[in-house]
């Protein structure tokens, strides 16, 4: 083993954040950070599914053909995703009509799919489950902070709870609705990866041109 | 010690090497102001001509003056003959104080009292716009070690101007900030933004505050007071009605209207555009290609007609005078970092534009007004037309080539 389990657990928080750095799973981001209550739930359904669907692909791994593995994946994935979407459904009804489809959309969540795909067919059911998970609160990590600044700017408040009062009911703040919009989050994402990269140096990428001077004809 | 004695003693501290070097772009903005650069251009090409970029900010500054200068005058028009409607009683606030205190008085006959009216909210609005945009400006310009360019002069007056005399001071900073980093800087900065960042801005703050930026009660700046723009009317009722609130053609065309500081007088927007297309800032092309767009696909419509959207029938010297149509052509879709660059891409380019904006005005039940929204997204496009423009051009030659061998 090259990393520790600790490293497989922390890694993925910000030296090799699925969206930041990788910048996948993107779309679900856009779609359910307008609110954290919305955001969390969300968050909770990927690390349970990335974490248990690379646990189990993991111990099936001896097993599962070559040619198929990608529909056996597949298929163990699906079926914790709609367990979550079903525990969803019974403990937080009202949340789950604002996700809608963005449940069962985590089938088709690259960090999903790409653990189980690049960690769990190589290696024990132990690490790949703490690697999944670490996967997991990667993504949890952006999308709380992008859900911080889309919930608290936007309607100006956290989790619910009335942090800014807004001038429609008599408080002071004006509600910024461009961060309602899914939109933002790309502007926000943006920035965050900006300024993660302008924090760790060693994640930006080279140059892929560079404009020519003079000089160096 | 003349000055220019004075800047060359204090260079050495901000070149390589100095103590104060990473603040050297802002050395050169301040010294550029006052003198000609030291520097001379390093890359080819090496085109020879008077014109360098500081000039052509220059003269787009200058071509907004006959705009400006009706922006002080109708937003103070508006305000005062609201504040005769309401009466002056009702109202109080600083302007109106310092008005009274002065002794110009609030009548909307007086030249003299609308201009200082309008001058007290455009000038807040456009100093919050220089300072905030400017913070930005130079913040990055020290950090990336780029010099400070004439070109947020351009971009600043423009936004200051597209947006209402209402809108609260904070917003204007917020806007012009998000413009000039989203829609300038994070792409390199001056002349690499594929968006226009004066709009950019506008558009930021258009969708994050809507109430501030379009319904009834923010074209004028007075309390209690509600003035429909005349887009508004004509979505409304159809363009007939105007006249029933007192809008006629020429009303449009002088720009005793309704509407955001800059937009609402054609004749000062076409002053402007005259004064670009003869120091050949702006190209024609586009222009050509932004009218016909628009000409052709309103009568289009107003030949397809409908029973139930008014919007239909307006003929096109009405798209022309309403609305940000012309502020936006002479001084947005002109604008050469963000348009078309192959000269058949100018006339796709503009028409394209013209096309949205009616498009977006008539069709579109969201929002009344289509300029912004319709150069943004040419502005998107142009590349794009350049990359087919270019292609064809290389299609045909090469045939060419091919049947001279």
């Amino acid at each position: 083993m090259s990393q520790t389990r600790k490293q497989l657990l922390t890694d993925p928080l910000v030296d090799n954040n699925p969206i930041t750095l990788q910048v996948l799973g993107i779309c679900s981001a856009l779609a359910v950070t307008s609110s954290l209550n919305v955001a969390f739930v969300m968050s909770l359904a990927v690390i349970a599914v990335c974490g248990f669907s690379s646990l189990f692909i993991s111990f099936l791994r001896h097993y599962i053909p070559n040619s198929i593995r990608i529909i056996v994946q597949m298929v163990i994935i699906a079926s914790l995703v709609i367990l979550v979407d079903q525990i969803i459904k019974a403990y937080a009804y009202e949340i789950s009509k604002t996700l809608s489809v963005f449940v069962g959309l985590i089938i088709t969540n690259c960090i999903v799919m790409g653990r189980a795909e690049a960690f769990a067919m190589k290696n024990k059911p132990f690490e790949s489950f703490v690697d999944g998970v670490g996967n997991g609160l990667g993504y949890s990590l952006l999308l709380m902070s992008v859900g911080v600044i889309r919930e608290l700017f936007g309607s100006g408040s956290l989790f619910g709870i009335m942090i800014f009062e807004p001038v429609s009911n008599g408080g002071w703040y004006v509600p910024n609705g461009l961060l309602l919009l899914p939109p933002s989050a790309f502007f926000i994402i943006g920035f965050i990866i900006w300024g993660v990269r302008t924090w760790k140096k060693s994640q930006v990428e080279a140059r892929e041109y560079k404009i020519q001077t003079l000089e160096e004809h | 010690m003349s000055l220019r004695n004075y800047f060359h003693s204090i260079e050495p501290h901000f070149e390589k090497g100095g103590k104060y070097e990473k603040y050297y772009p802002i050395f050169e903005m301040v010294e550029t102001i006052f003198f000609t650069s030291n520097t001379v251009t390093k890359v080819a090409p090496h085109a020879r001509s008077f014109v360098d970029m500081k000039r052509v900010m220059t003269y787009v500054v200058i071509s907004t003056i006959p705009c400006v200068l009706w922006a002080l005058y109708n937003t103070g028009l508006q305000t005062n003959s609201a504040l005769a409607t309401l009466g002056i009683e009702a109202q109080s606030g600083w302007r109106i104080s310092l008005l009274q205190f002065i002794g110009l008085g609030i009548s909307p006959e007086s030249l003299v009292s609308n201009i200082f009216h309008g001058l007290l909210y455009f000038l807040p609005i456009y100093l919050t716009t220089l300072i905030a945009g400017g913070i930005c400006e130079v913040t990055f310009a020290t950090i990336r070690g780029h010099e400070v360019n004439e070109g947020f002069l351009v971009s600043s007056m423009l936004f200051a101007l597209t947006l209402p005399a209402s809108t609260p001071l904070w917003q204007v900073a917020l806007g012009i900030a998000f413009g000039v980093v989203v829609g300038k800087e994070v792409f390199g900065g001056t002349g690499k933004n594929f968006l226009n960042p004066a709009l950019t801005g506008r558009a930021f703050l258009y969708f994050a505050y809507p109430a501030y930026m379009s319904g009834d009660s923010i074209w004028t700046p007075v309390d209690g007071y509600s003035g429909a723009t005349s887009l508004g009317i004509a979505a409304a009722e159809g363009y007939e009605s105007l006249s029933n609130y007192g809008i006629t053609w020429a009303d449009a065309f002088f720009g005793t209207i309704q509407g955001s500081l800059g937009e609402t007088s054609t004749l000062a927007c076409a002053i402007g555009l005259v004064f670009l297309l003869l120091t050949k800032i702006a190209n024609y092309r586009m222009v050509v290609g932004c009218l016909l767009g628009m000409i052709i696909f309103s009568s289009f419509l107003n030949w397809v007609g409908s029973d139930t959207n008014p919007m239909f029938s307006m003929p096109w010297y009405w798209h022309l005078v309403i609305g940000s149509y012309a502020f936006g052509l002479v001084f947005m879709v002109t604008e050469p970092v963000s348009g078309s660059h192959t000269n058949l891409g100018r006339y796709i380019y503009g028409a394209l534009i013209g096309f949205m904006v009616v498009m977006i005005r008539v069709l579109n039940p969201a929002f009344p007004e289509g300029m912004m929204l319709a150069i943004l997204f040419g502005n998107i496009f142009a590349p794009l037309i350049d990359h087919f423009v270019i292609m064809a051009n290389i299609k045909r030659r090469t045939k060419f080539n091919v049947q001279t061998q």
